[in-house]
C-alpha cells in the first residue's frame, strides 16, 4: 500500500482539483446582480413639510393587508411621544421631535425602509431572498427566505423586522415601496394619500434636483444636506430637514455601500477559488513530503534491526 | 515508537450521576425546543427586531465551530505533519469536530424562522454573502468530517456482522461491503483529510466576516477589516487546548491515564499560536486606535478586556512553562481558559458587540435560550459517552497490543 499510495495520490489529486476548478463558473454565475438603472425610482421625504398627521401609516398597512383601523384613530398623538420603529405591524411610522427653534412647531420624521441602491441586505442575504430592483424599489421573496435574519444584523438603518411570534412561516417585513401598486402604475400608497405633499415620489435623479433647489431657493429653512444622497452610497428614499439629521435620529453613516468591505473580503478569499485550491496544494505537497520522510526513517529503522 | 496504542471500544456502565444529571439538562432543553417549534422564536426567546441573533446564534454557532477546531488542526498536524506521537488523540479529536459540527447545524435548525427550508442555501445561491459560504462550507465539511469517522465504523463491524434468523445471509455480503469500503476509504482518505483542513480554514476565517457587514452598528473593539484574519487564528490556537480540555476530562471520567506525552507535546504549540493571535489583535487595536474606549468603564471594554487577559495573556504565559506543560491539572487549567476566551470572543463579537442604533432595551439570553444551549451540549455529552463506549475511539496504552494498523490514516 505504501508504494502505490503516491501515485494513488496524485492521481486522486487531479481528479479534486478538476472537480473544484469546474465549480467557480457556475458560481459567479449565481452571484446576485441587479440592474441600477438611471431611471430609477426615488422619494423626497421634506420633513419641515410633513405635519405629522399619520394618514400615512394608515394607508401602507391598507395596502399591505396590515390591520389598519380607522383613519380617524390616528388623529391620536400620544403614541408619538416615543420614538417608534417600523415592524412587523406597521412597514412605516411618523415620529416627533421637539423643534428648538420653533417649539410650536415639532418635527416629524416618516421611518420606512431606505431602498438602498447598494443594499445590505441584498448581500447578505443567504439565498438571495432580497433583490434592488430596476425600479429602486428593494423586495424580499418569500419562497426562497430561510428566516435567518442576517438581512436585519446587516441592514445600516435597522428595518428589516421578524415575526418572532409565529411557529410557521414567519415573515421578514418591510417596506416593498409599494411595489406592486408601482407595476400597476399607481402612487406607493403613503406618497399618494399624504395630504401636505411631504413625499414627492418621481426618478431618484431628479428629485436630486429639487432638493438642491428647495435647499437654494430656501437656505433658512434647510440644512444643505440631502440625507440619503450620499449615506452608503445613495439611497432611494431621501430627507430634507431644517435641523441636524443627528438630532432627528438619523444614523451618522460613510458614503460607502454598506456591503463593500465584506464583499471585497469575500471575494478575495474566494479569487476563483485559487486561493483555496493553492492551500489545498500546499497541504498535500506538506502531506507527501513529511510522508516520504517518515518512509525513509521507518526503512532506515528496519536496516538497523 | 515501543508503545504501541490500539482504540477499543471501553467497557464501562453508561450510567453515572453525571449522566443522570446530563439526561435531566438535556431533557430541560427539549422542553424549551418544543417551545420553539410549536409556539415560535419569540416565545422561548429574548429575540426582538432591535437584537435578531442572540445566544443561540452566539454559543451554538459561531463558538461551536470555533470549539470544534480541534478537528482540522489535529488532522493538519497528525495525518498533514505526519507528526506520529500524537495519533493516540486523533480520533477523539475527530469525533469531538463531528459531533461539534453536528450539533452546530442543530442550533441553526432550531434558530433560523423557517427550519423547513434548511435546505434552500444549497439551491438559491449568494456568492456575495459571507453566510452563504459559512453555511456551504459547514455542511460540505460536516460530511467530510463523516466519511473520516466512517473508518472507525468499518473498522468495529467488519468480521462481527452478525444478524440472526432470516436476515443472517446479508452477513456475508454486508461484510464484503464494509471491507471494500474500508479499502477504498483508505487508499481515497488523505483527499478528505486535506479538504477538511481547507473548508475549516476558509469557513473559520467567513465566520469571521459575518459581523462585518454590520458596520457601525459593531462596537470598535471587535469591528475591524481583519476579523476574519482574528477568527481563523483563534480557531487555529483554540484546537489543541480543546482536544487537551477534553481528553484529561475523558481520561478522568473513564478512569484512564491522561495522555501526557501527546498532550505535553500539543500543547507546547499553544504558546507560539496564542502568540501571533495577541499580536494581530493588540496589532489591530493599536494601528485603529481603539484603545480609547478601555478607557471607558462599559460593558464592551471590561468583557473585552477580560476575553484579552483571562482569555489569551494569562493561558499564553502559563504555556510558556515547562512545569505547566508536564502537570495534567494545570495544563488543563491553562486550556480551559483558552477555551473560556474563544467562547467569550464569539459571545462578544455577536452579542456585546452589536449595538443596534434603535433600541428599546437591550438583550440578555432569556432561561428559554439558555436551557436550549445547556440541553444541546449535555446531549453533545452523552452521544459522545455512547459512541466511545461502543466504538474503537480512545486507546488504552498497551505495550503488548499488536502493532499499530487501523488508526493510522490511510493513503
Amino acid at each position: 500500500m505504501e508504494k502505490h499510495s503516491r501515485r494513488t495520490f496524485l492521481k486522486t489529486a487531479a481528479v479534486a482539483t478538476a472537480t473544484l476548478t469546474s465549480l467557480p463558473v457556475k458560481k459567479v454565475k449565481a452571484s446576485q446582480q441587479y440592474v441600477l438603472s438611471e431611471d430609477r425610482m426615488g422619494v423626497l421625504v421634506d420633513t419641515t413639510v410633513c405635519v405629522g398627521c399619520r394618514n400615512c401609516e394608515w394607508a401602507c398597512k391598507n395596502a399591505h393587508d396590515l390591520p389598519a383601523g380607522n383613519l380617524e384613530d390616528y388623529e391620536d398623538k400620544s403614541v408619538m411621544k416615543k420614538m417608534r420603529r417600523p415592524d412587523e405591524t406597521a412597514l412605516t411610522v411618523v415620529n416627533q421631535y421637539n423643534n428648538e427653534e420653533n417649539p410650536s412647531l415639532p418635527i416629524d420624521v416618516k421611518v420606512q425602509c431606505m431602498h438602498c441602491d447598494h443594499p445590505a441586505c441584498v448581500s447578505a442575504c443567504i439565498v438571495g431572498a432580497f433583490t434592488k430592483n430596476e425600479n429602486g424599489a428593494v423586495t424580499w421573496n418569500t419562497n426562497k427566505c430561510i428566516g435567518c435574519r442576517y438581512c436585519m444584523v446587516a441592514c445600516p438603518f435597522q428595518v428589516p423586522a421578524f415575526q418572532f411570534d409565529k411557529a410557521l412561516n414567519p415573515l421578514i417585513m418591510k417596506c416593498d415601496f409599494c411595489f406592486s401598486r408601482t407595476n400597476e402604475g399607481k402612487l406607493p400608497a403613503c406618497v399618494e394619500i399624504c395630504p401636505v405633499e411631504a413625499i414627492t415620489y418621481g426618478k431618484r435623479n431628479e428629485l436630486i434636483e429639487v432638493a438642491r433647489e428647495r435647499i437654494k431657493n430656501y437656505p433658512d429653512k434647510y440644512i444643505n444636506h440631502i440625507y440619503g444622497e450620499h449615506e452608503v452610497g445613495g439611497t432611494s428614499w431621501m430627507y430634507l430637514a431644517g435641523t441636524d439629521f443627528k438630532k432627528l435620529d438619523f444614523p451618522k453613516l460613510s458614503e460607502n455601500p454598506a456591503p463593500g468591505v465584506s464583499e471585497s473580503i469575500q471575494h478575495g478569499i474566494f479569487a476563483y477559488f485559487v486561493p483555496p485550491i493553492s492551500l489545498y496544494a500546499l497541504l498535500g505537497g506538506i502531506m507527501w513530503i513529511t510522508k516520504r520522510k517518515r518512509s525513509i526513517e521507518s526503512e532506515e529503522g528496519k536496516n538497523h534491526e | 515508537m515501543n508503545e504501541y496504542i490500539k482504540p477499543e471500544p471501553l467497557k464501562r456502565k453508561f450510567f453515572t450521576p453525571g449522566v443522570i444529571i446530563l439526561i435531566v439538562l438535556a431533557f430541560n432543553g427539549l422542553i424549551f425546543l418544543l417551545g420553539r417549534f410549536f409556539f415560535g422564536i419569540g416565545a422561548v426567546t429574548n429575540l426582538s427586531n432591535q437584537y435578531p441573533w442572540g445566544l443561540w446564534i452566539g454559543v451554538d454557532v459561531a463558538a461551536g465551530v470555533a470549539l470544534a477546531a480541534g478537528g482540522f488542526t489535529s488532522a493538519a498536524l497528525g495525518h498533514v505533519m505526519h507528526r506520529e506521537h500524537i495519533h493516540v488523540i486523533l480520533r477523539p479529536a475527530l469525533l469531538t469536530a463531528m459531533l461539534g459540527y453536528t450539533f452546530v447545524a442543530i442550533g441553526v435548525f432550531v434558530d433560523i424562522g423557517r427550519w423547513y427550508y434548511i435546505w434552500h442555501p444549497l439551491v438559491y445561491w449568494n456568492g456575495n454573502s459571507a453566510l452563504f459560504e459559512v453555511g456551504i462550507c459547514v455542511m460540505i465539511y460536516m460530511t467530510v468530517l463523516y466519511i473520516e469517522f466512517l473508518p472507525i465504523v468499518t473498522e468495529r463491524f467488519i468480521g462481527r456482522v452478525n444478524f440472526k434468523g432470516i436476515l443472517s445471509f446479508l452477513n456475508k455480503p454486508i461484510d464484503k461491503f464494509l471491507r471494500l469500503l474500508d479499502k477504498g476509504l483508505g487508499i481515497t482518505m488523505f483527499v478528505f483529510v486535506i479538504a477538511g483542513v481547507v473548508l475549516s480554514t476558509l469557513h473559520q476565517s467567513s465566520l469571521g466576516t459575518l459581523m462585518i457587514i454590520a458596520g457601525p452598528k459593531m462596537h470598535p473593539l471587535w469591528q475591524t477589516p481583519i476579523l476574519p484574519l482574528l477568527f481563523l487564528l483563534s480557531a487555529i490556537s483554540v484546537g489543541f487546548p480543546m482536544i487537551i480540555f477534553e481528553s484529561i476530562i475523558a481520561s478522568k471520567s473513564f478512569g484512564l491515564k491522561p495522555e501526557m506525552e501527546a498532550l505535553s507535546s500539543l500543547g507546547s504549540t499553544i504558546a507560539p499560536l496564542l502568540g501571533i493571535y495577541l499580536a494581530f489583535k493588540i496589532g489591530d487595536m493599536v494601528i485603529r486606535g481603539t484603545f480609547v474606549y478601555l478607557l471607558e468603564p462599559t460593558t464592551q471594554s471590561i468583557m473585552f478586556t477580560i476575553e484579552v487577559v483571562v482569555g489569551i495573556i494569562i493561558p499564553l504565559r502559563m504555556f510558556l512553562s515547562k512545569a505547566v506543560l508536564k502537570s495534567p491539572p494545570l495544563l488543563f487549567t491553562a486550556s480551559a481558559l483558552v477555551i473560556f476566551g474563544v467562547l467569550l470572543n464569539r459571545i462578544n463579537n455577536f452579542i456585546v458587540a452589536y449595538n443596534p442604533p434603535y433600541k428599546f432595551s437591550t438583550y440578555f439570553p432569556s432561561i428559554g435560550e439558555i436551557s436550549v444551549t445547556v440541553g444541546l451540549a449535555a446531549l453533545l455529552i452523552l452521544i459522545y459517552r455512547i459512541i466511545v463506549l461502543n466504538f474503537p475511539v480512545i486507546s488504552l496504552a498497551n505495550k503488548f497490543n499488536v502493532p499499530q494498523t487501523k488508526y493510522k490514516v490511510r493513503g
